[in-house]
């Protein structure tokens, strides 16, 4: 009876052939993630994903900061459907979860309003003199690891296993709120039980810590971070979300958002800053992971490519908990392999 | 005339946005800028199913509708299929075409918006990009953000990433015959129009 509950919360996804789009925000702050992502899919899993260099924001952020109309927006959609179209492949993959978002919502609006789908059309002839299909089948990257989670565990060096006491790693987890939140049959559990990146956790051998203030939003806010006249309406919420976590003391943070990544790790040290605080009991702070670096992680990716020391947050306590062996002289190393120069320490914040 | 609540409906999404509201404020209740600012989108829809002409001009005028910040939580949990966080965006919308932003110190800030967001969108086709996140505007971003800008062209592509690259991968160049269709749509479906509105007032 539970299994045939449960199964009303699940979303197809796709099993293969892949049109990837990046994200605006990710690939900013976390390009080793999208990196490790398709690498994921092409050498672990043997699957096919196209990443087109002709591709380009979805504009979701200008879209929810009112810098850019509904029309313009449903047609730049359009416009990267047309890609997938062309490119030969049907199975639309966007790396941000505001984009998967915006793309959930206009295939949404069409269905609902055809006319709606042939005023796109026409503006995309009209502009680009280019035709378009809807995708067959649109998932969030995190919904293909989730998918091939069991498949993906036996190749995995460690697991999220505590290697000093021998327990389960105790992680919160963090959904971005355009995963389900505006369409709720779009997410794996929906709105209500979203499960994707705890059933990842659990999966490999973790433990998800439930908290009061786990579904609120991190607090992006889209105008309310990008002026920074606003920023204290960005940090306010995520405070609320740490100070609710805190007596819960996680391993580490698991996101699905990039911009929830960004502001859950960017936000500990600010506050650091403000108020010499940090919300963990020994002044390091959480870890927070994408839930492709924890993937790429887990099997046996050196943290350096994966792009862990581009994160405020040091993530080095959490890789000795789980036993993950790395070489710190390596850490600011470039491409030039020249060591460079470390950056400048926090105040506060324990590096 | 209604000209506002004429405007207001002949926007596509305004008839999902605001169906009936029965002013339950669950809405209000689950919105994270409810609890930051003095702010109710409850009484938000209340003011616009009431249908008062003068009193939906004020509110397009007022730092009110700002506020919300586009998180979606309101959707899920309205008990009559109304979304607040997306009438909000057809105000917003609205408050730029009239005029209105101008009236309040919020409103104003879509000028900035204009020229950040906007602008990186149509010149490089990215909303972000590392180029476009300067230390001193972000000091919240702390130490290793500024490391990482002062190192990028060395560490980006230990990453994987096709900094300033051809081609396809993370943070490379998009095509300049890409980046034109991207500004024939805006100029075709009305995002040109919103800018120099806004830019004109």
């Amino acid at each position: 009876m539970a299994n045939r509950y449960w199964n009303e919360y699940q979303k197809e996804i796709a099993d293969d052939h892949y049109f990837y789009e990046r994200s605006c925000i990710r690939q900013t702050f976390f390009p080793g993630s999208e990196a490790a992502f398709l690498s994921i899919l092409r050498n672990e899993l043997g699957k096919d994903i196209c990443d087109s260099p002709h591709q380009h924001t979805c504009t979701g952020i200008g879209y929810h900061s009112d810098v850019v109309p509904f029309e313009t927006t449903m047609t730049v959609v359009a416009r990267l459907f047309s890609l997938m179209k062309e490119s030969g492949y049907k199975n639309y993959v966007p790396s941000c979860v505001t984009s998967f978002g915006v793309f959930s919502e206009m295939v949404a609006k069409w269905h609902e309003n055809p006319a709606l789908k042939e005023q796109a059309r026409a503006y995309l002839w009209e502009a680009c003199k280019r035709e378009f299909e809807e995708p067959e089948n649109i998932a969030h990257p995190s919904d293909i690891i989730y998918k091939f989670r069991f498949e993906l565990k036996p190749k995995m060096r460690y697991q999220l296993v505590n290697r000093f006491n021998g327990k389960p790693l105790r992680a919160v987890e963090h959904i971005g709120c355009h995963y389900a939140k505006i369409f709720p049959d779009k997410g794996v559990g929906k709105a209500e039980f979203p499960y994707v990146l705890a059933g990842m956790i659990e999966a490999w051998g973790g433990e998800v810590v439930d908290y009061p203030e786990r579904r609120h939003c991190c607090g992006f806010g889209f105008r309310q971070y990008l002026v920074r006249e606003n920023r204290g309406y960005s940090i306010a919420n995520t405070k609320k979300k740490f100070e609710s976590m805190e007596p819960y003391e996680p391993d580490f943070i698991l996101t699905n958002c990039p911009g929830c990544a960004m502001f859950l790790d960017k936000w500990q040290y600010t506050i650091s800053e403000m108020q010499n605080k940090t919300y963990d009991t020994e002044g390091y702070g959480i870890p927070v992971l994408t839930y492709e670096e924890l993937t790429g992680l887990l099997l046996g990716r050196d943290p350096w490519q994966l792009g862990l020391q581009l994160h405020q947050v040091q993530c080095e306590r959490l890789l000795d908990k789980i036993g993950i062996a790395y070489n710190p002289t390596e850490k600011y190393k470039g491409i030039s392999g020249r060591i460079n120069p470390m950056p400048a320490k926090p105040s506060c914040l324990k590096v | 005339m209604n000209n506002i609540i004429d405007y207001l409906r002949q926007d596509v999404r305004f008839g999902e946005a605001l169906k009936a509201c029965m002013n339950c404020g669950v809405c209000t209740a689950v919105c994270p800028a409810a609890e930051f600012y003095d702010y109710d989108p409850r009484r938000i829809c209340e003011t616009v199913q009431r249908g008062d002409e003068q009193e939906i001009e004020e509110l397009l005028k007022s730092e009110t509708i700002w506020y919300c910040g586009q998180c979606m939580s309101c959707k899920p949990r309205c008990p009559r299929g109304n979304v607040p966080g997306e009438l909000i965006s057809v105000l917003r919308k609205a408050s730029q075409e009239f005029g209105y932003f101008n009236s309040s110190e919020k409103g104003r800030q879509q000028k900035q918006l204009m020229d950040t967001i906007q602008r990186n969108i149509l010149e490089i086709g990215y909303c972000v990009h590392p180029d476009k996140v300067d230390p001193d505007y972000h000091p919240e971003q702390g130490p290793v953000w500024r490391w990482y800008r002062q190192h990028i062209e060395d560490i980006a592509p230990k990453l994987g990433a096709n900094y300033h690259g051809e081609g396809s991968g993370a943070l490379r160049n998009i095509p300049q015959e890409d980046l034109d269709e991207v500004r024939r749509i805006f100029e075709v479906t009305g995002g040109m129009d919103l800018k120099e509105n806004v830019e004109r007032q």
